[in-house]
């Protein structure tokens, strides 16, 4: 094991909420490989199964590992959603937040930290998939615009982990708006020539893609995720055929020429980190 | 026809029988006049209150007007321009110089069909990357020659299919987000029909945005929400009216800068009406843009797309 590998591996706080539903000791069957994970090996391998197959996490663990020593402050947890056309569904999108919440203990389906990546100060947004599929409503979209006001404040990179459904439904016209509002931070930041890294995980589909996701200066993506604007469901009911094999998958976006490069979870840190130093070209504090 | 339309047409039609009787002209006369009255009666109740959903269909009729019948009688001048320079030429988006009240601007528009070979020729007015790529360009063009832009929004969606995704509607659409709200030159856009997703904001982006009275926009279609949330299509008119769509509700929500009248019954019931409204519609708010200095302007668009969202502040 490498010493590099090792520090990652510690930085992650042994309270982590992902722990919260294993049971004794094995966490999850691998739907790849089928092989079933022990705990301890599946947190030291970063959510990664030896056949290589990226597990979905969350804003916690992306923290975890992205940061150094997993340390960060965390901004903007005070806005919260809200239900402001009283879009019921199947279950009233007002109780479904206090579920959703009460299950996750997050807010909402994206978080904004501060903190440092191998010395670089900067802020990193992370979604929670968990959380009403990682969809981007008012708060999540507010969230997002005021880490990027922030970057420009305080002339500091952003990265942005996007994992999302897209747009949220109950949120409806205000939601499609959130693509709106970030695409204007984005120009904005844009404007400043400040960095913005986008990373897309397994899935990010739809309005999130169609803002954020496509916009970095450098877009990466980890191994096999599922990236696009149409779901891959309505992309089948609508053409009536299976999709190709590997379509909307990262390995085709790299083909196709919208993502930069493909990167292992394990190594996202130190690419990420890399790439932010020979664009700031200012030596990182310790 | 559409289902709450029927006891119109009917009564239309009992209408164009007694007119073509050989009743004798005083019964006649008098027969006519009765139905007459009781017609706007019936019009004035089914159409003055439709439901979310009575709208969406409406929106979809298919006499309605689609963006080139719009281009083609509030201009008097038109010339189109095809291609993204990129990849192709999308069907699904029209676009060119136009002149409008003795003044240039640039005219985009989604394109549906009418037969069923047109709607095949525009993908249902269902763009592909190709399409939002030749928007933006003839955007910059408008920008470089400054004139003012003005976009027909009448999509039910960007395109579901392989090789939209393979062209990367994705980029081509968040492309077209950040570069409209920093054009130099007055934005306009109308919804016109159907306002869909992404497809629909990716030439949607502006200094003002107006809608036709039986238009809707929303983050997807009550049908795909109905299926999203219901696994069925089954919801498609719970999900219209809880979807909060139409041009009215946005505009009880301040979320639209006007809200254009269509005659009873829909726009294509009186077309030459909904030109003559668009038109003094479009004027008005053009006169308005062009006394703005641009940098004013620009910062007015990044100012309302900042604050546009409803959450809570907790402490
Ligand atoms: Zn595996």
């Amino acid at each position: 094991m490498s010493k590099w590998y090792k520090k990652i591996a510690e930085g992650i706080p042994s309270s982590s909420i992902f722990k919260k539903s294993i049971p004794e000791g094995v966490w999850d069957k691998c739907p790849e490989c089928k092989t079933k994970i022990k705990e301890d090996k599946i947190v030291f391998q970063l959510f990664v199964c030896s056949c290589g197959h990226h597990f979905r996490i969350g804003s916690e663990e992306y923290f975890s590992i992205l940061f150094d020593e997993g340390k960060y402050e965390e901004l903007f947890r005070e806005i919260v959603p809200k239900d402001i056309l009283h879009f019921e569904g199947p279950q009233p999108y007002k109780e479904r937040l206090v579920s959703e919440q009460a299950e996750s203990g997050l807010t909402d389906a994206a978080r904004v930290g501060k903190g440092r990546m191998n010395g670089v100060e900067l802020i990193l947004v992370a979604m929670d998939f968990s959380f009403i599929g990682g969809s981007m409503g008012s708060a999540v979209g507010e969230r997002i615009a005021r880490a990027i006001d922030y970057c420009i404040q305080h002339k500091i990179p952003l990265v942005i982990v996007s994992r999302s459904v897209g747009a949220r439904m109950m949120e409806s016209f205000y939601s499609l708006m959130q693509m709106a509002k970030t695409a204007t931070k984005l120009a904005l930041l844009g404007q400043a020539a400040i960095p913005f890294i986008s990373v897309l995980t397994d899935p990010t589909i739809g309005g999130v893609t169609a803002s954020i996701g496509m916009k970095g200066d450098i877009n990466i993506a980890e191994p096999k995720a599922n990236i696009g604007y149409a779901g891959p469901k309505v992309i089948k009911e609508s053409t009536g055929k299976d999709l190709p094999k590997g379509f909307q998958r990262s390995e085709f976006l790299m083909e196709k020429g919208f993502v930069d490069m493909i990167i292992e979870r394990k190594n996202l840190k130190s690419t990420i980190s890399s790439l932010l130093q020979l664009i700031i070209e200012k030596e990182p504090i310790d | 026809m559409l289902d709450f339309e029927k006891p119109v047409l009917d009564l239309e039609e009992k209408l164009h029988k007694i007119k073509e009787s050989n009743l004798d002209m005083e019964q006649k006369t008098f027969k006519i006049n009765q139905i007459k009255a009781e017609l706007h009666e019936l019009k004035t109740t089914i159409y003055s209150k439709l439901s979310g959903w009575q709208k969406v269909q409406l929106s979809r009729h298919p006499d309605r007007p689609h963006s080139l019948d719009y281009i083609e009688n509030i201009c008097s001048q038109f010339i189109e321009l095809h291609g993204d320079r990129k990849n192709g030429d999308d069907h699904a988006v029209v676009g060119g110089f136009a002149n409008f009240e003795k003044q240039t601007i640039m005219i985009i528009g989604q394109q549906k069909g009418r037969t069923m070979k047109e709607k095949q020729f525009r993908n249902f007015g269902m763009s592909n990357p190709q399409g939002y790529r030749k928007a933006l360009r003839l955007m910059k063009l408008a920008e470089k020659f400054n004139k003012p832009i003005l976009t027909l929004i009448d999509t039910p969606g960007a395109s579901p299919g392989l090789e939209a995704e393979a062209h990367g509607q994705a980029e081509a659409i968040a492309t077209n987000l950040q570069e409209m709200i920093m054009l130099t030159v007055p934005v306009i856009s109308v919804v016109i029909g159907e306002g869909a997703s992404g497809g629909a904001l990716a030439i949607g982006i502006c200094d003002r945005l107006l809608m036709l009275e039986n238009t809707w926009f929303s983050v997807i279609s009550p049908e795909v929400c109905s299926s999203i949330l219901w696994n069925n299509w089954d919801y498609t008119e719970k999900a219209a009216e809880q979807m909060k769509l139409t041009a009215e509700d946005l505009w009880n929500f301040k979320l639209i800068d006007g809200k254009i009248p269509e005659p009873l019954g829909g726009a294509h019931k009186d077309p030459e009406k909904v030109y003559l409204s668009l038109k003094k519609g479009i004027s008005e708010h053009l006169n308005e843009l062009k006394d703005i200095d641009p940098r004013k302007r620009i910062e007015g668009r990044i100012n309302k797309y900042s604050h546009i969202g409803i959450y809570e502040e907790i402490k």
